[in-house]
């Protein structure tokens, strides 16, 4: 998991850069979107990473279904009282739900527009590139369904918050990499990213929906 | 009946040298046909069956708790002598062996005792070497502290938890031989009888405690660990489950007990508070090292300190007696156990105590934190320190030595104990009585062996603080390794031993009918209705202070509540499932004899020594007068139907190393 | 104070159990928790009732016997403190308290509040001690210098009282808190150093086998633990886990 999970950090970390271009909605900007879209799916050192990107999402979803369900099966009887807040946070108790939250949305964002992409019908821009900038721009502005979409967008990012809110650090104690001198950097770091990775990607559909009034 | 203590010839230096050189051994193919049982896993219990273990031996080895870890040496907080002199402050092993011989009035055996002594720089390397943490200097090497009776530092500790640690360490060898196959671990069993065949112990009667199940095991040597009987008094030290079962049982087959009325009452115990306690807890010895014991001067003052009127911290020094001190100029706070102990009753008897029942005299850690924060402030440089620095950097030095006794504390008063000295009583703590052992550690039942707390060997009529580990690991790792062999040599051709043998049978029955007894006496007070007012009787009449007329008629108190007990008691519940209620009740049973013996001994030792204090023998200071003449002996008493009707057998003390002095630590 | 109080009562391992209500009057607030349990337990054999089963022997907080999951947490609502320890003073009358056993597929019921907690022994025997004879023929004690600090680090690993609360307290019933406390007590001290890659592996195969369930280092242990073991343990343990099994031949 941690593994998987740091991987998967340092793709959402990359994955925001590129997407933090939709904000420049100006024909140009959406003219470059596009072409670093071809990119990243053209390239082959680029398509390498990507198919241990699918691997990884998988196994990390795959191990942490089984993870949760033998640790229910450690536990056959529940507890009549159980204050689980007195000891330990609500996200580190649920990384199975946020995960499976996360992972409805992966489905969800990879069918809008990773299908899209490779397999849909799609124009083309100016520069003769697949228009993948128009095809996000029409989701998050398509009236009530698009508002409905930036939502589930915007929760799914607070899922992932709270999942790394746990998993940064979570990862790093997993390696054994636990020192009094820089578990606070870690910690810190790790809430750093928790809050700013997940709010940069949440403002991308807000601030398109927002556009287009 | 005369007893053979079977001490080796030769001066007192190579006698254990010289027995181990000419000891019979059993070759390791036969030792491998050899069964020994051991009941209790403490630290004389692990470290003896792992040792009989590793050495070929297949060992049984009994516990009534879950695990063999929880046994309650694991409670021992301060610390483990050794005559190692890291220190190099002219400690030796004579030293050690004369402390002791010293420190137990001259009340145990010699040879004993050297050996004991030899051995116990030994315990240190052992358990070093099995990854038990001792506390270290900054160079990396062990440290050592100072413990009561006492003028050097050879106590090695783990902050207040040495004994968890030396018991992990025995735990630890124990699992290893459990998962090598070599010891057949029962959790959760209670022995309730040993049997005998042709006079020889050959196994013992068990009990589930969790199906409620009688087992017959049988062995070539049963070896009795089971710790001391403490909880006679109900309230003591001991843990709740602490129990004398197996050693009144094994009495009562023919073993003799030994100085059962020898009793060590702990100086430094949280006071009793009210009716709902369980238990008392033990404030480790080594805060002598740093507190200080006082009752106000005078009388007024302790009253009104008792009425809450006035706070101990607003008493200016010269309004306090620190009686220790001025009674014992020479080792002040750090007087033997029995001495510190009989000190704070005469307080408390005078009118001077503390709490609310004026039982209870202060530890105060004042002087400590302020001679502390001085000594941190140079070191930090800090020049005209003010008070509240001082203070400060004082209680982080006292936090570090003992914060877990201060939060321990804490959490039972209630009350800062860096703000406001602490209360402490005596409270019953171990017993230096036990059943008699010869050298070899056997009984005078043959193939029956009695070790740690459980034998009466090592520590006379008191015991030193710091001296129950090392004598439970010396027994059990470094005694009975050897001497048993002296024995089980015998018995090479002896075979599996037959449980179906009439023996067997019998002493089944005779569990199961006691057992039958009690749950149908369907009476109507509960198992801790009989042994709390046991326990006061004992505690009231063979307590701290004994007399001729209190002990005859505790003798006949308890001879009545046990009638009493045996019609009326009421045990809820069934015999053939887990019953907590009926563990007790037959526990308490014995304690019930137990404790009459451990009168009818006190009333028989006419002199009054180490944790046996006769108020009709005292010098006119109100010190201990012993009567060497009369009384240089072992009290060995033989089972003969009824506790109070024993026979007194005497083994008598040759002391040929040491001078019989006075003891004294004025 | 008064008090209701809802105990779990099962008779067996093979039955089922139930929470029972009961109520007790009079309770001294200097008393502790178990000792609040004897004047229960007192009362029930008053009226011929059966007395509540729990384990406890040394009441001093060190033996590790007691257990009790009380209000929602085990060992109670007070940091730092053993069941026994606990006093009444931190509970106001007429408050309910819920009393149940520790919970874990590795710590099967015994009769009512009491666990087995065999599987802890089994996960020692597999690998928690040093491999040495008890001769007393080993190395002078010094001769082995140990930094202070990780003779002071060991120790603070080896004060684990085994009492299973990490397991009672982790969401997943996990074992590590108390796997690692005693592999990190022999990693620290250069005694333990020879068999640590082994040690580490068997332990943590052992682990598995009794059913605990998975750390996902949420971290409820070492804040329930009595004895506050630190997860830098944990960690430990994963690092040396990490190494054995890299290195291992198997």
């Amino acid at each position: 998991m941690a593994i998987t999970g740091l991987f998967l950090i340092s793709f959402l970390i990359v994955h925001l850069l590129g997407n933090l271009q939709l904000l420049d909605l100006s024909i140009e900007g959406q003219e470059k979107f596009n072409a670093y879209a071809k990119f990243m799916t053209s390239f082959p050192l680029i398509k390498i990473v990507s198919y241990f990107l699918y691997a990884s999402i998988l196994f990390h979803a795959v191990d942490g279904i089984v993870l949760v369900m033998q640790n229910r099966k450690a536990r056959p009887e529940r507890y009549k009282s159980w204050k689980p807040n007195n000891n330990s946070i609500w996200a580190s108790r649920n990384m199975g739900l946020l995960g499976t939250i996360i992972l409805a949305f992966i489905i969800m964002h990879m069918g809008q527009f990773w299908y899209q992409m490779h397999w849909g019908e799609i124009g083309v821009d100016a520069q003769g590139n697949k228009d993948l900038a128009t095809v996000v721009i029409k989701t998050y502005q398509d009236g009530t369904a698009g508002m409905i979409i930036v939502a589930l967008y915007v929760i799914s990012m607070a899922a992932i918050g709270f999942h790394l809110w746990h998993g940064f650090a979570s990862a790093f104690q997993t390696f054994g990499l636990n020192h009094k001198r820089y578990n606070p950097i870690i910690e810190k770091l790790g809430y750093g990213i928790s809050v700013l990775i997940p709010l940069a990607y949440a403002f991308i559909p807000v601030f398109i929906l927002m556009a287009k009034n | 009946m005369k007893l053979d203590s079977k001490i080796p010839e030769g001066p007192l230096e190579t006698k254990w040298q010289n027995h181990k050189a000419n000891i019979r051994l059993v070759n390791p193919a036969n030792k491998r046909n050899i069964d020994v049982i051991v009941v209790g896993t403490g630290l004389a219990g692990s470290s003896a069956a792992a040792s009989l273990a590793e050495m070929g031996y297949n060992v049984k080895a009994f516990c009534f708790q879950d695990s063999p870890r929880r046994a309650h040496s694991i409670a021992a907080q301060g610390g483990i002598n050794a005559a190692k002199n890291y220190q190099n402050d002219g400690d030796s092993v004579y030293r050690l062996f004369y402390d002791t011989i010293k420190g137990g009035d001259y009340r145990s055996r010699e040879a004993n005792v050297y050996r004991l002594a030899e051995v116990s720089a030994n315990i240190i390397d052992q358990a070093v070497a099995q990854g038990v943490p001792f506390a270290r200097e900054y160079g990396g090497n062990l440290d050592n502290r100072s413990f009561g009776g006492v003028q050097v530092s050879r106590t090695f500790y783990a902050k207040g938890q040495t004994g968890q640690q030396l018991l992990l360490g025995a735990y630890s060898a124990l699992s290893r031989q459990i998962s090598k196959g070599k010891v057949k671990m029962y959790n959760r069993h209670e022995m309730l009888d040993v049997v005998l065949v042709d006079g020889k112990a050959r196994g013992i009667i068990a009990r589930n405690l969790v199906t409620g199940e009688i087992q017959r095991h049988g062995a070539h040597a049963v070896v009795i660990a089971s710790g001391g009987y403490g909880n006679v008094f109900f309230l003591s030290t001991n843990a709740m489950g602490s129990n004398g079962s197996a050693a009144w049982k094994a009495h009562k087959k023919g073993a003799l007990f030994s100085n059962p009325c020898f009793t060590q009452i702990h100086p430094t115990c949280i006071p009793v508070s009210g009716d709902h306690q369980s238990k008392l807890t033990l404030m480790s010895e080594s805060l002598r090292n740093d507190g200080r014991i006082w009752v106000p001067k005078d009388r007024k003052d302790a009253e009104a300190i008792r009425a809450g009127k006035l706070k101990p911290t607003d008493l200016p020094e010269e309004k306090r007696d620190y009686y220790l001190e001025r009674r014992y100029p020479s080792f002040g706070n750090l007087v033997p156990r029995d001495v510190a102990s009989r000190a704070a009753k005469e307080r408390c008897d005078e009118g001077y105590g503390v709490n609310q029942t004026g039982e209870a005299v202060y530890l105060d850690f004042a002087a400590a934190i302020e001679r502390y924060g001085k000594t941190e402030a140079n070191i930090k440089g800090i020049n005209n320190p003010t008070a509240a620095q001082v203070k400060e950097l004082g209680t982080a030095v006292v936090e570090a030595k003992y914060g877990n006794l201060f939060a321990m504390y804490e959490k039972i008063v209630d009350d800062n104990p860096y703000q406001t000295p602490m209360m402490i009583y005596p409270a019953v703590h171990y017993t230096m009585g036990g059943i008699w052992v010869d050298y070899n550690l056997m009984t005078s039942v043959p193939g029956m062996f009695a070790l740690g707390e459980a034998n009466f060997s090592d520590h006379g009529a008191n015991r030193l603080g710091a001296s129950a580990l090392m004598q439970g690991l010396a027994d059990g790792y470094f005694v009975i390794p050897y001497t048993i062999g002296e024995y089980l040599a015998d018995e090479i051709r002896t075979g599996a031993i037959d449980t179906n043998h009439e023996a067997f049978d019998k002493a089944e029955k005779e569990v199961n009918a006691t057992i039958e007894k009690l749950m149908n006496a369907k009476g109507s007070n509960s198992v801790d209705h009989y042994h709390k007012r046991l326990g006061l009787i004992m505690w009231n009449k063979c307590g701290m202070a004994r007399n001729a007329q209190g002990l005859e008629e505790a003798i006949k108190e308890i001879g009545e509540l046990r009638e009493e007990f045996w019609k009326n008691v009421r045990i809820p519940g069934g015999a053939s499932e887990m019953n907590p209620e009926l563990d007790k009740a037959m526990r308490v049973a014995d304690f019930m004899e137990l404790g009459e013996l451990m009168c009818k001994d006190a009333l028989a030792r006419e002199e009054s020594c180490g944790g046996h204090f006769r108020e009709e023998f005292q010098t006119e200071e109100g010190e201990a007068l012993r009567r060497d003449e009369e009384f240089a002996f072992v009290s060995s008493w033989k089972y003969t139907g009824n506790p109070s009707e024993a026979e007194l057998i005497k083994e008598e003390l040759v002391f040929e190393n040491v001078e019989l002095k006075t003891r004294s630590y004025k | 104070m008064d008090l209701k109080l809802k105990i779990w009562r099962q008779a067996n391992q093979n039955t089922k159990g139930e929470l029972k209500d009961y109520a007790i009057k009079n309770v001294s607030a200097d008393s502790s928790f178990l000792e609040m349990m004897d004047q229960l337990n007192e009362e029930l054999i008053e009226k011929n009732e059966e007395p509540v089963v729990f384990d406890h022997d040394c009441r001093e907080g060190i033996c590790g016997m007691c257990s009790l999951h009380i209000n929602g947490e085990p060992h109670g609502p007070q940091n730092a403190t053993t069941t026994c320890q606990l006093h009444m003073r931190s509970f106001k009358d007429g408050d309910t308290i819920f009393i149940e056993p520790w919970r874990s597929r590795a710590f099967p019921v015994i009769k009512d509040l009491s666990v087995d907690r065999g599987a802890f022994d089994r996960i020692i025997e597999s690998g928690g001690y040093v491999s040495v004879n008890t001769s007393g023929n080993t190395l002078d004690a010094n001769a082995l210098p140990v930094p202070k600090a990780n003779a002071d680090e060991a120790f603070n690993s080896a004060t684990c009282i085994g009492c299973g609360a990490c397991v009672a307290a982790c969401p997943n019933a996990s074992a590590m808190l108390f796997v690692s406390a005693k592999v990190s007590q022999l990693s620290l001290l250069p005694q333990g150093k020879v068999e640590a890659k082994e040690r580490v592996l068997n332990m943590v195969n052992q682990m598995d086998l009794e059913g605990f369930g998975n750390c996902s280092n949420v971290g409820a242990c070492t804040e329930e633990c009595p004895k506050e073991i630190s997860l830098e343990n944990i960690a430990r343990m994963n690092r040396e886990y990490l190494g054995a099994s890299l290195a291992s031949s198997k």
